[in-house]
């Protein structure tokens, strides 16, 4: 094991893949210019030249198109936006042609196309600059969505992902991208779609977290523990196909849930899973299941409002102190002098 | 110089103006009360300076995430324009938009928005609406180079080219998107407003950095837009000199050469105008301009910050 941080692991998964198939190119706006995406695309073009590396005209519709084209000819797409929210011009390509291809021809061809989203967070990101919208694409049949929040699984479920014969939603949170964690010396390393993990394992509750929430969650069980309430942290890792099976064998242990989502919460990846927890364990549940979600408006702008709008591992703490009729005092834990920076490193403006 | 003394003083100081107010937030950024990302348009200011002389509050314009200049330019307020920076109460659009997300619609800016190409429809969109109210205005589009990359550049100048809307579309070519140049995103030896005149709209080409050029070709293409009620499409060279987003200089990070920039501010319009007026009375139009920028960021500073409970006030319009 080594530590790398989440956009390393990110960029050696692009290595590995590029270095061991052919046929995966990498394109995007920005991926070759010298901050590379957030360091994730350096060197990628001197190490495997422009025509399997390259930069790209302002034209995300076209280019999802493109890489659709790529694909059944023979090629394993990889494209990067900065923002998930500029992708969103690309929805007729994703949706109407790149989700459905391999169904709508009876499986005669099929879309083998990763295609990597940042979700930004903090520094005024604003209205179109922080949409996580994981729950579109996953409402989608034929499409994977993968959020990753620990550099070793950036790594594994890219490369599982770049590999994978469907279209692939690959979602990065932003402040992510300088987390460090260990990720294995295995080159190839990979890590299952469809499969969550535990985190930590507890008895009390299950959390079922995603990306950037699962690291407020970890701070949160820590603070539950010293207060008596053991938590069991399941890290989704893939939000489409959900791996239902793990989050079952947990709430039967615990007889509790809490899902946190780091979209808002109407129609969210956490409203459903909350759904079909509360059917199958209606009378094993032990107090309502939760959610810790955005509140169902836009991301506002004003560093006045951010505050009150993203949720942190305080608002976890209080929410499930309340379903256990606790009151914890969280005054003092995990303040930070700006609610809007996931630490010192992001100076922003992006 | 073919153009009036008197005339290219409002020029300048509108330019100059512009600058001011982009170059306060720069050196203020550090400060870290502006908490956005800002897209500045310094070495830009001339297009919309010559612009500005040319319409009215009553006609309409739009623009995109480097709007600040634009917004100015039509006369936007500035106290409101940098409270919005600072994400207060006061700001145009209440803190919830940010630099982003510009409006002032006492002056027929219309809203300026950050997705590349979001607005050229929308423009296109308030032509059609004066052409059906017959409404005796314009609706002018502010783009960059990158967004006629997008499809709706082209579905939005080829509908506006079929009903025939009262558009102007104003192109400014700064040569890169974000950190990518032209050269990676678009055919060499072919420019912009060719495209734009095979899709059926009269256009033209200017030099963005020369206001003898910058100032014809505008109000060619503005009176060409107001006589004929028909779109126009004008590409004008110019440069921004700082990073794509932020406050500093990023000529060193390798994307473009230094020697770039130096060319371009070689050409400065601001310093090539002002050393032409040679006129004494600037300098106190200037410390006006100057205070009231001032007077901006104190009131900004001093503006009550927006409340939380209030945000979901606009989602929805009320129902009258
Ligand atoms: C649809 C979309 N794609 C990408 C981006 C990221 N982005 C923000 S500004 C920008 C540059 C656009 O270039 P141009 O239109 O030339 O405007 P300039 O920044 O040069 O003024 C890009 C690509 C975005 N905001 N929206
Ligand atoms: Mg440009």
């Amino acid at each position: 094991m080594r530590e790398l941080t989440f956009s390393k692991a990110i960029n050696e998964a692009l290595e590995t893949a590029m270095r061991i198939d052919d046929s995966v190119i990498k394109y995007g706006l920005g991926v070759t210019d010298p901050l590379g995406v957030f360091n994730t695309t350096l060197d990628l073009e001197e190490k495997f030249g422009k025509d399997r590396v390259f930069d790209m005209p302002t034209s995300e519709n076209a280019m999802t198109g493109v890489a659709v084209g790529a694909s059944i000819g023979g090629l394993k797409p990889v494209m990067t936006h900065q923002r998930l929210d500029f992708f969103l011009l690309a929805m007729d390509q994703l949706v109407n042609n790149a989700a459905k291809w391999n169904f709508m021809f009876g499986g005669n061809s099929s879309v083998p196309i990763t295609i990597r989203l940042i979700i930004g967070r903090g520094w005024g990101q604003g209205p179109t600059h922080a949409q996580s919208l994981q729950a579109w694409f996953a409402h989608i049949p034929g499409l994977k969505v993968v959020m990753p929040t620990t550099p070793q699984d950036a790594k594994g479920l890219l490369l599982e992902s770049i590999f994978d014969p469907n279209p692939v939603i690959f979602l990065e949170h932003r402040w992510l991208h300088n987390m460090v964690g260990d990720v294995p010396e295995d080159d190839d390393f990979r890590v299952a779609i469809g499969k969550c993990e535990i985190l930590k394992s507890g008895n009390d509750v299950t959390i079922v977290s995603m990306s950037y929430m699962s690291i407020e969650a970890i701070h949160a069980a820590e603070k539950l523990t010293e207060n008596g309430i053991s938590c069991e942290i399941i890290d989704l890792k893939t939000v489409s196909p959900v791996d239902w099976e793990t989050i079952y064998e947990s709430v039967e242990k615990t007889k509790r849930i809490i899902v946190l989502d780091t979209s808002s919460e109407f129609a969210s990846i956490a409203s459903d899973i909350v759904a079909k927890v509360s059917t199958k364990f209606f009378n094993v549940l032990k107090s309502a299941p939760q959610i810790i979600a955005l509140p169902d408006v836009h991301s506002p702008t004003s560093y006045h409002l951010s505050g009150n709008y993203y949720k942190d591992a305080k608002d976890i703490v209080v929410e499930i102190a309340n379903m256990f009729d606790k009151n914890i005092d969280v005054s003092d834990f995990m303040t930070k002098e700006h609610h809007d920076i996931p630490g010192d490193w992001f100076k922003g403006p992006f | 110089m073919k153009i009036d003394k008197e005339i290219l003083k409002k020029i300048y100081l509108t330019a100059f103006k512009i600058r001011k107010v982009e170059e306060e937030i720069a050196d203020r950024y550090k400060e870290q009360e502006m908490r956005c990302p800002v897209h500045l348009s310094i070495g830009q200011e001339l297009v919309p300076a010559v612009y500005s002389m040319f319409v009215t509050e009553n006609d309409y314009a739009v623009s995109t995430h480097r709007a600040h200049a634009h917004y100015l330019s039509k006369g936007g307020s500035i106290n409101k324009m940098i409270a919005e920076i600072y994400g207060k109460e006061t700001g145009c659009s209440k803190g919830l938009g940010g630099s982003m997300h510009l409006i002032d619609e006492e002056v027929g800016f219309m809203g300026s928005t950050a997705i590349v190409g979001g607005t050229i429809p929308v423009g296109t969109g308030l032509g059609l609406s004066i052409k059906i109210k017959q409404e005796n205005k314009i609706s002018t589009v502010f783009l960059g180079d990158g967004s006629t990359e997008e499809g709706v550049f082209y579905e939005s100048l080829n509908f506006a080219a079929v009903k025939d809307l009262p558009v102007l579309y104003i192109c400014e070519n700064n040569m890169y998107s974000v950190y990518s140049n032209l050269e990676v995103r678009q055919p060499k030896n072919r420019k912009i407003y060719k495209l734009a005149e095979s899709i059926g709209i009269k256009s033209s080409h200017a030099n963005g950095y020369d206001v003898e050029d910058c100032y014809m070709k505008l109000e060619e293409a503005i009176n060409y837009v107001k006589e004929n009620k028909k779109p126009f499409f004008i590409e004008l060279d110019t440069y921004r000199y700082r990073e794509h987003c932020g406050p500093n200089y990023d000529n060193h990070i390798g994307y473009r050469e230094e020697q770039e920039y130096k060319k371009h501010l070689e050409k400065d319009p601001l310093n090539i105008m002002k050393e032409y007026l040679s006129d004494e009375s600037l300098d106190i139009e200037e410390k006006k301009i100057l205070e009231k920028i001032d007077d901006a960021f104190t009131f900004a500073k001093e503006s009550q910050i927006p409340k939380y409970e209030n945000i979901e006030k606009y989602i929805y319009k009320e129902k009258n």
